[in-house]
């Protein structure tokens, strides 16, 4: 090394000769230097590269030489197509929407006092490891609102504009003169006058999950409502009947009766129904009971509306087949939220003000100065953390693998989940992982290249 | 093949801490009993397996009286979860045990197709030929050798029940799967859906087609179907998926609907029917619900929590399948002749006995003393199991490639999950199930 240290002066004479030496030696010198680095890049980047290029001709087995047969069969395979539109989406939603909010919050935090807390707040989850926020979001996602807090919230809100139904499960016991289909409304099928009355049987209502004050059955008033009941007949203009939970414990009743044993079901609206609109309303008693009084003669049905049977309200299925990307995204916006806004915040920090006060003094409103002057002015930052953030996008991996449970896990499979998968998670066919890597590849090579040319010219 | 669940997930870390202990203990010495003055007095067997806890103490106790018997001490190494990575590379560091106790019968055909075991003495063969069943042997058979006694019993054809629910409904246990159904209709007029059924565990839904093809088609067609000379697109399939879709797309019949039990995992659904809030009267799995309903919810077994039979499917026989641990003996152990002793030992009802006392155990061996087990609970499962005799097959996933039958989120777990979502058309999911079978089995 010695020798290419000290660089002697060329001697006198042979001018040329000795400019030629000098260039060969610093030639030789840059090889030195550079060497150390080639063979580091060699053998963790393009040897892998290579590697996997020859690999991904080959079968699952790596003995037999298929050609592009692995490429066709990403093209075919509908799981591996799913997984190239995630990453699709991915691609385009994530970054753009982590590049807004940034430039949102950067632009925001700079006119508040307390900037740096709420920076520090958002900046926080870059903190946290993806596989941690993957667990936080996977409860957060949880559909059982018991559980998860974002259906928690969402029921919550739900639930104070719209009371939650008394008999969720109830329903009518077929063939005892009801019909409608689950989750109501139910009509009697045949009509009443006034004078008579009628049962109406219900089933699939647990015995704890009864009002508190409910009360036996009132009396043995027949479904069809021919023979009028003890309790419940009355005056010739009204109707009577009682409703009630069709099933004694044990199962001993008769289908279609009251039985001793079996009890109202009180709070339950009953319409009386004649020509398709509605005559009289009541409210079931304790005892289940009911009286439409001050009827009209003539037919009338009696119907249960559907409000009676409202399925209690259930939250989002953040994590069903139709939400989890997008659930997922969210996830990855709350921990790169903070990245983006402080980059763009130290970008707007380097802004001339001159530019913005001349705006100002000229009379722009700020709408003008934010669309106008520092967005134009920040393009270069903005680019940078919209380019970077998709070469992230593109190997997210954690936090899909983390919060998609099993069913939907091919829904919200990505390139590189999907590539895992067929590799090593099951599938062992490491010919179209590497097929599915290249593939990876060459969507990041544009971004790559991109980058690299930017900071060319930056550094020019 | 099941996947560890959220709540396992963190007992996992205080697990491989207690593996870590149990490493460390065996490392310095853990030989079991005194070295007593039998024919093999001196020697030292060597026994890996995945036990840990409870298990591995009862097991313990079996090798005691393998060495109170001849006088060989015996050293239990746990192996970790993959016993076929660690028995690789203990072969390969020249360090391996002696006898392996082999959780999966995949595995040990890998074993014995890669020549690292030694065939079973006469002596075990004659006694397992008389006291198993011959499917018992048959799963310990590769290449018309016999290598792996089965010891230990899993037996996954279980429905289990709250008795409370049942009384309120005025049923009782069903006798075939449309009396099954029908029984669920009637919980459901009760106010109690019928099964909890665990739909984001995928394996819980293949334990439920195998169960019902394995009744309704036979055993020789499950055969043929778990190594896929039978295609997925035949018509027995497309007849016990129908079968299942009648329950799974029944509202009354699956707690919350099918949207829900995607939603579950396999201790919610436990927890569903014996949890404090109970949701659900029936939840079907293996022999291991009860241990659940016991340690979790503090349940009694046989009065608070109860099971049945899976019932006959249109009247064949009722299914039972199962799962087990063989031991098999290494050619590379130091003491394989000892190895060899232990499990003839292992096949005598004696050694059976002794663990079948301890409890969390089913012999699949029919000398052994049905007195000899430890609850009632246990002793009607093991009475189901060896009543079964030949007719038993083994969990038809385990023995698929785990790209088709053991992978979340792919295979025949992803495509039954559809299914549940879903089941108005069978026969589009036997032809997708074919789709990747075909492709995992590479047939």
């Amino acid at each position: 090394m010695a020798d290419t240290v000290t660089v002697r002066p060329p001697t006198v004479g042979s001018a040329a000769d000795g400019k030629r030496r000098a260039q060969r030696r610093k030639r030789r010198l840059a090889v030195v230097f550079v060497l150390p680095a080639l063979l580091l890049l060699g053998a963790l980047v393009v040897y892998p590269v290579l590697f996997s290029f020859g690999r991904s001709l080959f079968d699952a087995s790596g003995d037999r030489f298929v050609g592009a047969a692995n490429y066709a069969a990403i093209v075919q395979d509908p799981a591996t197509l799913k997984a190239i539109r995630n990453s699709a989406i991915w691609v385009v939603v994530a970054p753009t929407l982590l590049t807004g909010l940034g430039l949102l919050l950067a632009v925001l935090t700079e006119k508040v006092r307390w900037a740096t807390a709420f920076k520090l707040v958002l900046f926080l989850p870059m903190a946290v490891s993806f596989l941690a926020a993957g667990i936080i979001f996977r409860l957060a996602y949880e559909q059982d609102p018991d559980r998860g807090v974002l259906n928690a919230a969402a029921v919550a809100v739900h639930d104070g504009f719209d009371d939650a139904a008394a008999y969720p499960t109830a329903r009518a016991r077929e063939g005892h003169g009801l019909t409608g289909g689950a989750g109501g409304p139910y009509t009697t099928t045949s009509t009443v006058r006034p004078g008579g009355s009628i049962g109406l049987g219900f089933i699939g209502v647990a015995p704890d999950a009864l009002p508190a004050g409910a009360k036996a059955a009132a009396g043995p008033a027949d479904a069809a409502g021919a023979s009028p009941a003890a309790g419940t007949a009355g005056a010739a203009d009204s109707i009577g009947g009682v409703v009630y939970l069709d099933f004694a414990p044990g199962g001993t009743g008769t289908p279609g009766r009251v039985d001793p044993g079996e009890k109202g079901l009180p709070g339950m609206t009953v319409e009386a129904v004649r020509d398709g609109r509605v005559a009289a309303t009541a409210t079931t008693a304790d005892d289940g009971s009911f009286r439409f009084a001050g009827l009209a003669d003539g037919d009338y049905t009696v119907r249960l509306p559907a409000a009676n049977f409202e399925a209690p309200y259930q939250g989002v299925n953040w994590l069903g087949p139709a939400l989890v990307t997008p659930a997922i995204i969210g996830a990855y916006l709350w921990v790169w939220t903070g990245f983006s806004m402080v980059l763009i915040g130290a970008g707007l920090a380097a802004i001339p003000r001159d530019a913005l006060e001349a705006a100002r003094m000229d009379g722009a409103t700020e709408g003008q100065i934010f669309r106008k002057i520092t967005v134009p002015l920040l393009a270069p930052v903005l680019t940078v953390v919209f380019v970077t953030l998709v070469i992230n996008v593109m190997k997210v991996f954690d936090l899909v693998w983390i919060i998609a449970p099993g069913p939907v896990q091919e829904e919200a499979n990505v390139l590189a989940t999907r590539m895992w998968l067929v590799s090593f998670g099951g599938g062992n066919d490491q010919g179209l992982g590497s097929a599915l890597s290249m593939v990876l590849l060459l969507l990041v090579v544009p971004a790559m290249i991109f980058n690299v040319r930017r900071f060319r010219r930056s550094g020019a | 093949m099941r996947r560890p669940s959220k709540t396992s997930r963190r007992s996992a870390a205080t697990a491989t801490a207690a593996l870590a202990l149990a490493l460390a203990a065996t490392a310095c010495g853990g030989a079991t009993g005194p070295a007593g003055s039998g024919e093999l007095a001196g020697q030292t067997v060597t026994v890996a397996g995945v036990w840990t806890g409870a298990e591995q103490q009862s097991f313990k106790k079996v090798l005691d009286a393998f060495t109170q018997k001849t006088g060989a001490k015996t050293v239990f190494v746990p192996s970790g979860d993959n016993v076929s990575t660690f028995v690789g590379s203990k072969i390969e560091g020249g360090n391996a045990p002696d006898v392996v106790m082999v959780p999966q019968v995949g595995v040990l055909q890998q074993f014995a197709k890669e020549g690292w075991l030694q065939p079973l003495s006469e002596q075990t063969a004659q006694t397992a030929g008389s006291t198993l069943a011959p499917v018992w042997k048959n799963y310990g058979t590769v290449d018309g050798t016999y290598y792996g006694l089965y010891f230990k019993a899993a037996h996954k054809s279980t429905v289990w029940y709250a008795p409370e629910a049942f009384a309120q409904a005025g049923v009782g246990e069903p006798k075939s799967y449309s009396d099954m159904l029908k029984t669920g209709r009637t919980l459901a007029d009760s106010g109690r859906p019928a099964f909890a059924i665990a739909g984001e565990d995928g394996w819980t839904l293949t334990d439920w087609f195998e169960n019902i093809y394995l009744s309704q088609a036979g055993p020789e067609k499950y055969d043929q179907l778990a190594q896929h000379k039978l295609k997925w697109t035949d018509e027995s399939v497309v007849r016990a998926l129908t079968t299942l879709g009648e329950l799974f797309k029944d509202k009354q019949l699956v707690a919350g609907g099918a949207q829900a039990a995607l939603g579950t995992d396999f201790p919610t659904s436990v927890a569903q029917v014996f949890g404090p809030e109970p949701k659900a009267g029936m939840v079907y799995e293996g022999d291991f619900v009860g241990g659940v309903a016991k340690g979790q919810f503090g349940k009694k077994l046989g009065q608070d929590a109860k099971f049945f039979p899976f019932p006959s499917v249109d009247g064949g026989r009722p299914p039972v399948v199962s799962g087990g641990d063989a031991a098999v003996v290494l050619k590379d152990g130091k003491n394989g002749k000892a190895g060899l002793k232990l499990v003839e030992f292992l096949a005598s009802a004696e050694a059976a006995e002794v663990w079948a006392g301890a409890g969390g155990f089913l012999s699949p061996n029919n000398e052994v003393d049905f007195a000899s087990y430890s609850d009632d609970t246990t002793r009607s499962t093991a009475d189901s199991l060896i009543a079964a005799g030949n007719s038993i097959r083994f969990d038809m996933s385990d023995q698929a490639p785990a790209a088709f039958g053991g992978t979340k989120g792919a295979g025949e777990w992803k495509l039954l999950q559809d299914f549940l979502r879903d089941p108005s058309d069978p026969q589009g999911t036997a032809a997708k199930l074919e789709a990747e079978a075909a492709k995992a089995y590479g047939n």
